[in-house]
């Protein structure tokens, strides 16, 4: 089938303003998203810019506005959009370079939830043993892969770009409750100041651009409703 | 399009636990809001009827007490959740901290008046003085 990729185009070092560049070729409907951007790249223009490491929708690398909606490129077939399909950078993210868009302040406020195993005790002799119940209480949340599909869809972190955003409270998520954990009251103290959990205004974008379909609305207002019980 | 660059990882301080305060209080008076306007609904909709309702039901219905109360639950819950939801929306959109300021503190304050004065007519009401 014919496709024509309207893509977004900013190269500094050349030109000043941002625009579209148009490209239309033959590509077989079974074929990626990204297979049209690569075959872009390596055939008609080597200078377009974009991430993707895996392709295999795990590394989280390629998160694109695709049609006005943000997905991973490698996860997305061309019939599943049409033969139009527009690719943007994500929102609320400085553009360094066409389709790249600088990370930096995505990974600092997940890096500010302190997203990693805390527990001082000595460990035992084996294993720390968790229940099946234990697990399924932050099972979902384990699944993300940090593309930041979610926090770049959120109107409330378009409007304020020091809120965490979905990614970040997903990530705590997954270790406040993770019984085998100790370090809850440290990331409940951080999400719960005014840039913390309560910017989400429970607006649904974050679940509804997960590629891995994490309920995140429903795991932010876990986290929520924690903070409450907890202070009470 | 070019997006604005994150403060990175700078946070506000925690204080006093107001925002976790605000947000249980809007889904309770939520909860509250849906059971008071519903019944009002009901009320004065089916109970009494659209083309009954005149100034002599308010007066009947403003003999009872409770009645009065009911309509300053309704009123004060209303204009709380309400103005809380507009403080939602000057914190997400307005960038600049005096203009956001200024605006909430008007807002603040005409939320207050819109309360006292329909809490001046509820317990001043006297049918028998108009």
């Amino acid at each position: 089938m014919r496709v024509t990729f309207k893509v977004y185009r900013y190269q500094p070092e050349v030109r000043e303003d941002p625009y579209y560049d148009s490209f239309s070729f033959d590509a077989e409907p079974t074929d990626r998203v990204l297979d049209g951007l690569n075959h872009i790249k390596w055939h008609l223009d080597g200078t377009l810019a974009l991430r993707r490491s895996c392709q295999h929708g795990i590394c989280g690398s390629d998160a694109l506005r695709i049609n006005g909606v943000n997905r991973l490129a490698c996860k997305v077939l061309i019939r599943d959009v049409g033969s139009k399909i527009t690719v943007e950078p994500l929102m609320g993210c400085e553009v360094i370079k066409d389709l790249v868009v600088d990370m930096d302040p995505f990974f600092g406020h997940y890096r500010a939830v302190l997203p990693y195993f805390m527990n001082e005790e000595a460990p035992p002799d084996r294993e720390r043993i968790q229940s099946v119940e234990e697990r399924e209480a932050f099972d979902d949340t384990t699944k993300c892969i940090l593309c930041a599909a979610c926090t770049t869809s959120c109107p409330s972190r378009w409007a304020n770009p020091g809120f965490l955003g979905p990614a970040a409270i997903v990530q705590a998520h997954r270790f406040i409750f993770d019984s085998r954990d100790r370090g809850a009251a440290d990331r409940l103290s951080i999400l719960g100041e005014r840039s913390g959990v309560w910017r989400c205004r429970t607006i649904y974008n974050c679940t509804r651009a997960c590629p891995k379909e994490i309920q995140i609305t429903k795991a932010i207002g876990e986290v929520k409703r924690r903070i409450v019980d907890d202070r009470s | 399009m070019s997006g604005h660059r994150s403060g990175g990882g700078h946070l506000r301080p925690a204080g006093s636990g107001f925002e976790a305060k605000a947000w249980l209080f809007m889904r309770v008076s939520g909860v509250v809001l849906l059971g008071l306007a519903v019944f009002h609904f009901y009320w004065m909709h089916f109970a009494i009827g659209v083309d009954n309702i005149d100034f002599q039901t308010i007066v009947g219905r403003w003999a009872n007490p409770l009645w009065r109360l009911y309509d300053l639950a309704l009123l004060a819950f209303a204009m709380a959740h309400g103005t809380n939801g507009l403080r939602y929306v000057l914190e997400d959109y307005v960038r600049r901290p005096g203009a956001r300021h200024l605006i909430k503190g008007v807002a603040y304050v005409l939320a207050a008046i819109l309360v006292l004065a329909g809490a001046y007519i509820i317990f001043t009401f006297d049918a028998a003085g108009v």
